[in-house]
């Protein structure tokens, strides 16, 4: 399948989706050094982001979360790419500063987990 | 977004790194929010310095903008993680203090004028009526929008320093006038008669209007320390970035039609006071979340005269409201008590949680938020009672 959204920052990769249906929290939620999901009650909960293509609706919380996914990055266990459906301020900054392939805009309940997901610019392939 | 010749050349690079990546942030947040073309802003209030909640990879990303980057416009800095010269004194620990002096560095060198304080409106950034800001800070956020009538959005560190080092920020949001009308009214019936009131109410409200704007009917008088208060409760249970009040606020003319409204009672007043109180004996005292107005100083200069305090208690305050009570010579009889300023920080900032308090007594609702969450145990009460917690013998 192919669907096309809105590139926040452009970039090439491939990798594995690891999916969220409700928003996602980095400040306190992700740990930045071991990319390890750790809020309570969150699905995703003991998985790590690393090298994944992470699909999550948006992201919420403190805007604190943008150096959170700098500090994973820096650490080398940030997400190849992140998919959303509508990308907020935080993922946003956190992802352009982090120079995380980054694209919104996109019907993301059609992703399954450990779909093997490309990211072209605005384009996703599965 | 349209772009004028000046902007494409900063995205393009020919303006250096540092203005780059932060021309990077401003167009993807407004292509996110719709912005039709970027505007400038007058002055910048940046957020994200405590090295608590930066890290190491955040003072990495600070000092590689430092690089080549500079502030364009007049820029201050939120409180930082301990004082900058005292933080011995306040029990921080020389590793995080290196670090955090190094974050301190990298601001200078960027240009930031080292304010550390959550109040720069009352200490030389102050904007006026209708001009665009980009500042970060919630409580300085709805202070800005909503009593002085200056236009910026809640931006986050990053945003907020991209907008200082190009000068600008995308017109979206609060920015634009129809964004700015009341989305849902309160009643107040409660008699609100001190800032620990309006405080109470803040949180309240912050917590069912979320981040709507607020509308408040009802309230007859509020003076800067009430709306300070106000500002940072409405901010921290909810993302209330702008509130109107009725007769009050110089933008409550934009109308009020259709909208929901809320009641706030006694019993609200009451049950929220409630909410905000933990048991247990208060170990530690602190005041001035916001940082405390002169007149606050004033207060505590004639309650703290001729007592001493039995508790570690902390007066925190921007060093140039500081300088004005040193002036006023509120600060020796303030001193003279035991009690000591806490400058460039807060007791949200700072680690107080690893300073080995365990319950802390304070005037702010938003302070009691972060304390929680820090995993401290909080008393809210009046400025007047946390003098008397602080001075009484157990």
């Amino acid at each position: 399948m192919k669907l096309k959204g809105r590139a926040i920052f452009d970039g090439k990769v491939e990798g594995q989706a690891l999916v969220s249906s409700s928003p996602m929290s980095f400040y306190g939620g992700v740990n930045p050094d071991t990319g390890e999901v750790t809020e309570r009650g969150s699905e995703l909960a003991g998985q790590s982001v690393k090298g994944k293509v992470l699909v999550f609706p948006h992201g919420k919380g403190s805007t604190v979360g943008s150096y959170v996914l700098y500090r994973l990055a820096k650490n080398g266990v940030g997400p190849s790419a992140i998919v959303n459906a509508k990308c907020e301020t935080i993922v946003a900054v956190g992802a352009i500063i982090s120079e995380i392939p980054c694209v919104d805009m996109v019907d993301v309940s059609k992703i399954r987990p450990g779909a093997r997901v490309r990211v072209d610019g605005a384009t996703l392939e599965f | 977004m349209h772009l004028t010749k000046e902007e494409e050349a900063m995205l393009a690079g020919e303006q250096g790194h540092a203005t780059r990546k932060a021309m990077q942030i401003l167009v993807a947040l407004g292509k996110i929010y719709d912005a039709e073309r970027l505007v400038k802003v007058s002055s910048v209030q940046v957020s994200g310095v405590s090295y608590k909640n930066l890290g190491d990879a955040g003072l990495e990303f600070l000092s590689e903008l430092a690089k080549d980057g500079k502030a364009r416009v007049k820029t201050t800095l939120n409180p930082a993680g301990m004082s900058l010269t005292d933080w011995q004194s306040q029990g921080i620990d020389s590793g995080f203090a290196e670090k955090q002096l190094q974050v301190i560095d990298v601001y200078r060198k960027l240009g930031v004028e080292i304010t550390c304080t959550c109040t720069p409106y009352l200490a030389g950034n102050e904007p006026s009526f209708g001009q665009h800001i980009a500042w970060g800070e919630s409580s300085a956020v709805a202070y800005a929008n909503s009593v002085i009538g200056a236009r910026t959005n809640r931006e986050g560190g990053p945003s907020a320093l991209a907008a200082s080092l190009t000068g600008r920020t995308p017109l979206y949001g609060l920015h634009i006038r129809e964004n700015r009308v009341p989305t849902i009214a309160v009643d107040v019936e409660a008699q609100l008669s001190l800032p620990e009131d309006f405080s109470a109410m803040g949180y309240f409200v912050g917590r069912e209007a979320q981040d709507r704007i607020p509308y408040f009917r009802g309230v007859r008088r509020a003076g800067l320390e009430d709306l300070k208060t106000l500002s940072a409760a409405l901010a921290s249970s909810g993302g209330v970035a702008m509130f109107h009040v009725e007769g009050l606020t110089p933008e409550h003319g934009l109308g009020t039609k259709n909208i929901e409204a809320l009641t706030f009672t006694r019993k609200e007043l009451a049950e929220t006071d409630a909410l905000l109180n933990d048991e247990g004996e208060p170990d530690f005292v602190s005041v001035g979340c916001p940082h405390c107005s002169l007149t606050e100083l004033a207060t505590l200069a004639k309650l703290l005269s001729g007592r001493q305090v039995r508790r570690e208690f902390w007066v925190c305050c921007s060093r140039e409201v500081k300088r004005q009570g040193d002036e006023a010579g509120y600060s020796k009889l303030i001193e003279a008590s035991g009690a000591k300023f806490a400058l460039d920080t807060c007791m949200v900032v700072a680690p107080v949680e690893e300073l080995g308090y365990k319950v802390v007594s304070t005037n702010s609702a938003k302070a009691c938020h972060y304390l929680r969450n820090a995993g401290l145990k909080v008393r809210f009460m009046p400025l007047e009672e946390c003098v008397v917690e602080a001075t009484r013998s157990r």
